[in-house]
């Protein structure tokens, strides 16, 4: 088993940790894993992303090139990675900023509202949640639990109190795509 | 027989390699009876140049470590912050600190880097042959400027003194001179006193060294003394130039 | 080993140099290594008799890294590689004066400004000196982060052990990227000898000789034996020091060799091409000097050909030949520049020795 992400957006809409989250869930699951950000001037423009790749077997190259998932935040990042992805991909992208589809018909393009979820939760700051959610349940590359088991050690004890609302935004990012 | 003067302990017995008439002995005798005066021989590390004074650490009877050209105060600093209790002390000359190095004295000095630094400024690159240094004056003919030192070629000498006074770090700077008794005897007091600067934990210190080099000023001895007086001493006047109380 | 963590190659280095107790960092800013002095300027402030300084220069924190272990710490400093080439004036003094250090260089592409990305340009430099005068030094190459962290601590053993610099080399990649990290529970080697030749204060009869830490020896002469002495460390090292790792190099036709992060990415092809029928097998020099030459020269009796794989246009591939000696044909397929050669490039490059029968 080997699963391949590329994570992209704009700087601030937490498209590093989406993919840091990721990383770690499927650690404690007892996969190999690897999160490669992009660095460097490009990120100073304000645009972010970050390859993770996990596996059962040692991981060669940390970096996505051909990308089989994307999941793309913002609409530069839409333009920019639709031509790298892999024929009969999947592209997961975030329908409130992003009022395109990508040009490909040999790819899957599924949208997820995460903006408009996370306002109607009441905390638009969850809106990469709800996209990890509708990572989750796409590809089932790891559970909720794991998931969140992740970000309460990353949230730490000042941040615990933000666990609940975050864990909706996962569930309805997970419903939306079923 | 009473013993009416000694070499002081500081200095080994190894034979000096400086040319007649040269005024390093003088500032190595100096720097010397103020580490044995001030008691702190045991806990001194020297850090020798490149330049004429290379061979230092054959001389300095303390522990010692020979750095690249101009970078002393960089070295002194690495090894004064892992054993902040030793008395760290630089000798390095006019090329070597104020070309090469400038950015070294520079930085040390704006850090407040609870060093010493004696800077030997004799206008001139002394060990590869009497080369234009950037403390050489204007007018004044070496191997590389050999119509004289032409302002509008190759600007202007550097006060380094001065230049560092006016920075926030240093604690002490002063410059001295070695070309009489009477200049010797404060050059010892100044050298003395940016030791007691460091061992009081007061941040960097600095004496320059007013030196004559008679073999590459092409002059005799005492003709090198007499032009020091005459022509570096209006250049870089002497005196303290930042001392915190 | 402590708990499994997610750790950036940068952060990991740093902490895995802390717990092997390096207790002094000297460093300047450069992409993308500035996680080292960055975790360093955190932690090192914390911790008794720790100092961070960010220096004025690339130059000067060499020189600093020079003072301080020759007053007998344990000292890191790191950059990326035109850093690197400003350090070579230090590093040179520094093996002349027989002084440990452990210096990290995440290679970003080049000549020049080059880019920031990944590479393995500076093999060269690395290998074969970089500053001037006859000498070696040490180079470590990790492939995973991992790897990054013990080869880190081992650096600051080995450095000790033979008194002279050890240079870990990464690339942008190796640094930035996140993996799991066990950081191991550190034990010095207690062989390891004392440092009685450190400054670190003296007077006669206090039990040792006065220290002087010098690389000047003006009488030929003198010079000759000293280097003679370094030569005859560097017999040792490569008798006793050369470490690599080689996967299905028995019955291989074609061995593929290379390092760090392009040899991660040839095991993912190697793998694939021996799902495919073709006999693959890898050689992962972990030591870039002293070179692995044994596990090389053991395949060449066999294998038809090798694939030689960097991130430059071809410097490790000239060791392989010395290796090989003529037996087998050595090819070379690289990517330059900050490229990173994927999995396909790599299967594409042994399928087309196999269907030519090279």
């Amino acid at each position: 088993m080997e699963a391949q992400f590329l994570i992209a957006g704009f700087g601030g809409q937490g498209v590093l940790l989406i993919g840091q989250l990721l990383a770690k869930a499927a650690m404690h699951e007892g996969m190999n894993v690897s999160w490669m950000p992009s660095y460097g001037p490009e990120m100073r423009g304000g645009e972010a992303n970050c390859a993770v790749v996990i596996s059962d077997e040692p991981i060669g190259s940390p970096l996505v090139t051909e990308i089989p998932i994307a999941v793309i935040m913002n609409k530069p990042s839409m333009i920019k990675f639709t031509p790298a992805m892999e024929k009969g991909g999947i592209m997961l992208y975030n329908s409130s900023l992003i009022d395109i589809t990508p040009d490909r018909d040999d790819i899957t393009a599924i949208p997820v509202d995460c903006n408009g979820i996370a306002e109607a939760l009441g905390n638009s700051r969850t809106a990469n949640m709800v996209m990890l959610g509708a990572i989750l349940a796409k590809t089932g590359v790891v559970s909720i639990d794991s998931a969140m088991e992740a970000l309460k050690a990353t949230f730490g004890p000042k941040k615990e109190h933000l666990l609940p609302i975050n864990r909706q935004a996962m569930e309805k990012g997970a419903e939306c795509v079923k | 027989m009473a013993i009416v003067y000694e070499k002081t302990k500081v200095l080994t017995d190894t034979p000096l390699h400086y040319c007649p008439g040269c005024t390093h002995g003088i500032i190595h005798r100096l720097v010397a009876e103020a580490i044995d005066e001030l008691g702190i021989q045991d806990r001194t590390v020297g850090i020798a140049p490149v330049g004429c004074a290379v061979f230092a650490y054959n001389y300095f009877n303390c522990d010692m470590m020979e750095a690249a050209h101009g970078r002393a105060p960089a070295v002194a600093t690495g090894c004064k912050r892992v054993n902040p209790n030793n008395i760290v002390f630089t000798y390095q000359g006019d090329g070597d600190l104020a070309s090469i190095g400038a950015a070294e004295i520079t930085h040390a000095a704006t850090r407040g880097e609870n060093i010493t630094v004696i800077f030997v400024n004799n206008a001139i690159y002394g060990m590869t042959g009497g080369q234009m240094a950037p403390t050489t004056l204007p007018g004044q003919v070496t191997t590389t400027s050999p119509y004289g030192r032409d302002p509008a070629l190759c600007g202007y000498p550097i006060r380094v003194s001065e230049m560092l006074a006016t920075l926030d770090g240093p604690a002490y700077i002063s410059r001295v001179s070695v070309h009489d008794v009477k200049h010797i005897l404060d050059a010892k007091k100044c050298i003395k006193k940016a030791f007691e600067t460091q061992i009081a934990g007061k941040g960097f210190s600095m004496v320059e060294v007013l030196s004559s080099c008679p073999t590459n000023w092409g002059m005799t001895p005492r003709e090198a003394l007499n032009w020091l007086e005459a022509n570096m001493i209006p250049r870089y006047p002497l005196g303290v130039k930042k001392e915190v109380g | 080993m402590g708990q499994k963590m997610l750790m950036k190659g940068n952060e990991a280095i740093a902490e895995a140099a802390i717990q092997a107790g390096c207790r002094f960092f000297f460093g300047y800013p450069i992409t993308p290594q500035n996680q080292i002095p960055e975790y360093m300027s955190k932690r090192l402030p914390k911790i008794e008799g720790g100092c961070f300084l960010q220096a004025e220069s690339e130059v000067a924190a060499i020189n600093m890294v020079y003072g301080a272990a020759g007053a007998g710490a344990r000292v890191m400093t790191s950059s990326s590689s035109p850093g690197i080439s400003l350090k070579q004036e230090g590093i040179s003094y520094i093996v002349g004066a027989e002084l440990p250090c452990v210096i990290v260089n995440m290679v970003r592409g080049g000549p020049g400004l080059g880019s920031i990305q990944p590479a393995q340009s500076d093999y060269y430099q690395s290998t074969r000196g970089g500053g001037h005068g006859d000498y070696r030094m040490l180079v470590l190459a990790p492939s995973s982060v991992q790897e990054a962290v013990e080869l880190t601590q081992l650096a600051f053993d080995l450095a000790d052990k033979y008194r002279n610099p050890v240079l870990v080399m990464g690339d942008g990649l190796i640094g930035q990227m996140m993996e799991p990290v066990e950081m191991p529970d550190y034990h010095k080697d207690e062989s390891l000898p004392e440092k009685t030749w450190a400054a670190t204060g003296w007077k006669e009869g206090c039990g040792r000789d006065r220290a002087v830490i010098n690389s000047l020896y003006i009488d030929p002469s003198v010079l000759e034996k000293h280097v003679n002495h370094l030569y005859e460390k560097y017999a040792v090292m490569e008798s006793a020091e050369c470490r690599w790792q080689e996967e299905m190099t028995d019955d291989a036709d074609y061995v593929i060799v290379a390092y760090g992060t392009t040899a991660r990415i040839a095991r993912s092809a190697m793998r694939k091409l021996r799902e495919e029928g073709i006999k693959a097998g890898l050689i992962r020099p972990i030591t870039l000097w002293p070179f692995p030459n044994a596990p090389i020269a053991r395949a060449a009796e066999h294998a038809k050909a090798f694939l030689t794989v960097e991130m430059s246009m071809g410097q490790m591939v000239d060791d392989v030949r010395l290796a090989v000696d003529g037996k087998k044909p050595v090819h070379f397929f690289g990517r330059t520049g900050g490229i990173v050669p994927t999995v396909r490039e790599i299967i594409t490059q042994v399928e087309n020795l196999a269907k030519e029968g090279k």
